[in-house]
This record gives C-alpha cells, structure tokens and sequence, in this order.
C-alpha cells in the first residue's frame, strides 16, 4: 500500500489505495515504529476510512496493532447528522480504561511491605477468569450504577466526594437508557461490579522516580511530583456486562445494515446512522456500559484503599490516596472539532486510544484545566508506564487523541512459546518485582517480549506533539487476574 | 468426535482456532472445546451441571456466533466451565440448534483456568465444507 510522510511521524494512505475510500487514513508513529506494524493495520484503518460520513481522516496511533474491525489505535470521527456509530470501533470492552492513583508513600516506606501489601490487594481485588465482586447489586440498584457511575459509588461508600473531579466525564457519561440493554447482559454483569478480569488487565504498584519526571511544573499540578513516590494503576473494563452490550449489539447492526443499504467490507465494522433508532440504541446502551465500567475502577480503588490503609495502619486519605485521573480508551463520544474552519459536532471512536484535550479545554476537568488533561499510557507489566498531558496540537490533529499503551507485536500463543509463566515471574522476582497471578499461562502471554517498546511509542506521540511526556512510572509489584 | 487448533497468525491481542467435525454437531463441539479450552484446562472440568440451549439462525455463520456467544454468556452467568456437549443441528428452512451441556462451577486451581473470554468476533469467521468434513476458524476476543 502507498504511504506518504506528510511530516515527522504522520504518515498518510491515499484515498485512492481502496476503492471505496471517502478520506486519506493517517498513521501517526515514528520510522521504527511504522516498520514492524503489522501489515493488518493498513488494510484495517482503510477499511475504516470507508465508513460513511467519516471526516478529515481514519488515524491510527503509533501502538496500533491488527485487531478486528478497526485496529487497535484506531481513531475516527463521524457526523452526528449523517455519519454513523460502530460498535467495532469501541470494542468488547466498552470503556476499557486505566486510573491512577497517587500516594505520599514513597519507595522506602513501601519496598519492605510489598509482599504483604500484594497478598492484600490479590485477596482484596477478585481477579481471573468466574470471579465475582463484592458488591451486591440487584436489577433495580445495577440500573442505578448504569446511569450515575461513579457518582453512585460515592454515594453507596465506595468513593471520596473529590473523586468525580479526577474521571474522565466525572465518572459518568450523560445518556444511559438502561432499557436499551438486554436482560441477558444485565444478568450476565451483575455479580461482577470490583472485579479486574483477565487477559492484559492489571493492578500495578509503580514507582516514579526521580529521574523520571519530564515536566516538573505539570507533575505539580497533578501532584505527583515526589521524588520515589508510590502510585497503583489499574487497568481493566466494563466486564461481562459491556461485553455481552457489544455482542447484542453487533448482531443488531448486521441486521440494520440491510435495512439501511450499507456496504462494509468486514462484519466487525457492522454500523449504523448515529441518528437512527439502532445507532441511537446502541450508543445509550454503550453509556451504560462505559458507566459501569467506571464504577467498577471506582469499587476497585475503594478495595485498593482498604488495602493500603490496613497495611500501613493508616487512613487512605491521610495516606494522600487520590485519584490522579481515569480514562477511557475504547468508547465513542459525542465532541466538537473544528473542521474546514466551522466548529462541528462529530463521535469520535477510540478504540485502544486515549483522549488527550488541551490546557483550557472545557471538558478537563477544572483541578487539571490549565495544563490539560492527564492522559494514562499503561505499558506492559516488565517494562512500566506513562503519565502524558493533553495538547491542542492532538485536538488540531487527532481529533484530540493518543496513544494508550504500548501496543501488541507478538500474539498470544507466540509468547507463550517464548517463555513460560512459572520462568517469567521467576525472572521478574529477581529483578525485585512482586507478582501475583491467577493464572501462570496467563503471565506468559503478557511477557513484555509481547509488546513494543513503550518508551519509542511515547517518544513518538511526545515528538509528534500529540501528547507531553510528564512522568515515567517504573512496575514494583502486578497482579494479573 | 471433532478436533481443534489454535492458530498463531490469525490474531495478535486474541485467540484464533481452526476446528473441524464429519458433521455440523462435530464441528460446533470442537468450537466449544476449543473456547474453554482458551479459559482452564477444560479435561479437569467435570460433567456436573446441566443447561439447555436452543438457537436459532439464517445461516451457518451466524449460527456458529451466536452458539459460541451463548456459551460465553452461560460461563458468566452460571459462573460455570463447560466440557460435554449434545447438540443437535437441523435446517428445517433456516438453521435450529439444540443443546444440553455440561460443567462445573468455575473453581481457579482445580481448573487451571487461563485467560477469560470476552466475546466471540465476526473477525475472519469462516464455516465451510471440504470434501467429507466441515471446517470453521473462529476468533475469540481476549
């Protein structure tokens, strides 16, 4: 396929590559990086760009890998007027996301605790594949949590009031209809609400040492400017409930596109008019699903701060336990973006991207507004994490998005082949990091070895512009479900 | 009896099997194999419980997802791993599936459980029929 540099680091595929393409796609990595993606990235973001009512551009970010439907990294925007909603372009995992939270411990005070404080955290946060949570919800009380997020949360003991400030949308989006969700996805998510699951999610100690703050004056303002200071990163989603949302809901649109005359060229693209009644269906059944999967980060940190505080016998708030923020990296949202000089309202799909808005956007939060958006990049479980902040650069030419970790290279089974899980937690232990894993093949397919190198995708999006390095964060102890 | 395999190049974040049967019913006993078999070791699972399933569909496609879907449903929901099957496949007009199914509640070590699955995708699925047998790639996301 043909692909043009435009300029350092954004690479474009013409609109003539694919018959059916309605605008350019655009691949934002740095030589190194557009070298070993996969090929099926090209031919995915293309099939993106055929979309009907797609604007400017179908982009993906430098951790794009193969996926279905869209790649994962794969960003596009649509008319809200006469552009369409595709469920392939969120994912299973609606509202897969990762938050991060701060402490004023530092890595002396913790360093002789670590093994107590994992079991305590491995008990504390059920993890793997059948677990359930802890929260007992009936029909009535999980509808409530589709609607309020995290706010039901705090209101229900599980959050701080100050919480909702440092969420990506407060913890909840507006325009959950829980009737538009199927008996069969709430009876499926019900019990799981405060639970990790499995695969690439992860509750992480870390560490950001001092060497590793790139912007002094930002961390401040996030706080998390300390030197040695211990943070927790949890990565995880919407669990059995959004997935089985996706499910009902992919099956519905294959139906619709027939109604609706649409032509794809891969069933995970299955979509329909934003503004039609399935289009407008789904996307509030998907709010109900981003919601959840917000509450459940927000039971887990509640279970995170319980742990903390009974280790260190001491209350988490005295603890400095914060949220430093959340986000979300498989979801659709409704935004305004300026498109050939006029202000237009478009829903933009990240799917395995990360919104990064700029200092005085009015959707960051107010605590973060002068210095945009914390931006969460979770890397792999041997090789650690980033915090980035928002730019207007990613609002002029992402759509106001980034990278959201570090990206696939080798599949599971590959991995697998390469080193074992049992050899890998050994290795892991003796580089000085605690693990705690369900499942020991489930390790093995997580090994760093896995996934491209995280310090080149985050020097390409800082590079690019379309996010600002703030602060390397180092693994001390993982817990894989 | 149908046989899987796990395929290493179909898929990177997720999990890729090819499965075959003589019949239909061989065929989607395999795919269900195959899809615990992703989950835990499903020869420690015991035929304990049983669930029913009936489906369903206009074609063999559709069939096949939305039998795999159930399945991944039912572990959730029964909070189960399932290792025998009895299914019965017929195309009156379109297709029909029944099935009972057995397993045991999901116990961690006694099951080895591995890494959960989301969903079932569309992704490249393929049901077909070579010479005497049928032959279906399946991607399930991880």
């Amino acid at each position: 396929m043909q692909m043009n540099k435009i300029q350092e680091g954004v690479w474009e595929i013409p609109k003539t590559e694919k018959d059916g393409m309605r605008v350019p796609a655009r691949i934002f990595a740095s030589e190194k990086l557009i070298e070993i993606m996969d090929k099926g990235v090209f031919d995915q973001i293309t099939n993106v760009a055929c979309l009907p009512g797609i604007q400017k551009n179908a982009l993906c970010m430098p951790d794009g890998h193969w996926g279905y439907g869209f790649p994962i990294g794969g960003v596009a925007a649509f008319s809200t007027k006469d552009g369409m909603i595709s469920p392939g372009g969120i994912g299973f995992d609606i509202n897969c996301g990762v938050r991060l939270i701060r402490t004023d411990l530092t890595l002396e005070e913790v360093k002789p605790k670590m093994e107590t404080l994992m079991d305590t955290l491995f008990k504390l946060v059920p993890a793997g594949v059948g677990s359930r949570g802890i929260v007992k919800l009936n029909s009535s009380t999980f509808k409530e949590v589709m609607i309020k997020g995290v706010d039901w949360c705090i209101e229900n003991g599980y959050g701080w009031q100050e919480d909702r400030d440092r969420i990506e949308e407060g913890g909840h989006m507006k325009g959950a209809n829980p009737s538009k969700v199927s008996q069969k996805a709430i009876s499926r998510g019900i019990d799981q609400l405060g639970t990790l699951g499995s695969g690439n999610h992860y509750l992480e100690i870390q560490v950001g040492l001092a060497d590793q703050i790139y912007d002094p004056e930002i961390a401040k303002v996030y706080d998390v400017s300390k030197p040695d200071q211990i943070f927790v990163m949890v990565h995880c989603g919407s669990r059995g409930f959004g997935h089985q949302i996706a499910t009902d809901y992919l099956q519905i649109f294959l139906n619709a596109m027939k109604k609706y005359g649409i032509r794809i060229l891969d069933k995970e693209l299955a979509c329909a008019p934003f503004n039609s009644s399935e289009g407008q269906d789904y996307f509030s059944a998907m709010v109900c699903a981003a919601n959840s999967a917000f509450a459940n980060r927000q039971v887990i940190t509640h279970r995170i701060r319980e742990g903390f505080s009974e280790v260190f016998n001491k209350d988490a708030r005295d603890l400095g336990m914060h949220i430093v923020y959340d986000v979300a990296h498989n979801i659709a949202k409704i935004e305004k973006h300026n498109l050939d000089g006029e202000e237009k309202e478009v829903i933009v799909h990240r799917k395995g991207a990360t919104r990064s808005f700029p200092p005085n956007h009015l959707a960051v939060t107010d605590v973060y507004r002068e210095v945009g958006q914390p931006v969460i990049v979770g890397g792999s479980m041997e090789t650690g994490s980033y915090l980035l902040a928002g730019t207007q650069k990613a609002y002029d030419m992402t759509f106001g998005s980034t990278c959201h970790g570090a990206g696939r290279v080798m599949s599971r089974m590959a991995a697998k082949r390469k080193v074992r899980g049992t050899e890998l937690r050994q290795r892991m232990t003796e580089r000085g990091m605690v693990v705690r894993a369900v499942s020991m093949s489930g390790l093995a397919e997580e090994a760093g070895l896995a996934y491209k190198n995280i310090d080149e995708v985050v020097k390409a999006v800082d590079s690019i512009g379309i996010s600002k390095k703030v602060l390397q964060l180092r693994p001390l102890g993982s817990i894989k479900g | 009896m149908g046989k899987y395999k796990f395929l290493e190049d179909r898929a990177i974040a997720d999990a890729a099997f090819e499965a075959e049967g003589k019949s239909l019913e061989e065929l989607f006993e395999a795919c269900a194999q195959a899809t615990f078999e992703v989950m835990a070791e499903t020869d420690t699972v015991e035929a304990k419980n049983k669930e029913e399933i009936q489906l369903k569909s206009d074609d063999l496609e559709e069939l096949l997802f939305n039998w795999l879907a159930e399945l991944i449903y039912l572990k959730d929901l029964k909070a189960t791993l399932f290792n025998k099957y009895q299914i019965n496949i017929e195309k009156p007009g379109g297709y029909e599936l029944r099935a009972s199914i057995w397993g045991e509640p999901i116990d961690a070590e006694k099951h080895k459980v591995k890494v959960d699955v989301k969903a079932v995708t569309y992704h490249l699925l393929e049901v077909k029929k070579s010479d005497d047998k049928w032959i279906a790639k399946v991607i399930l996301d991880i």
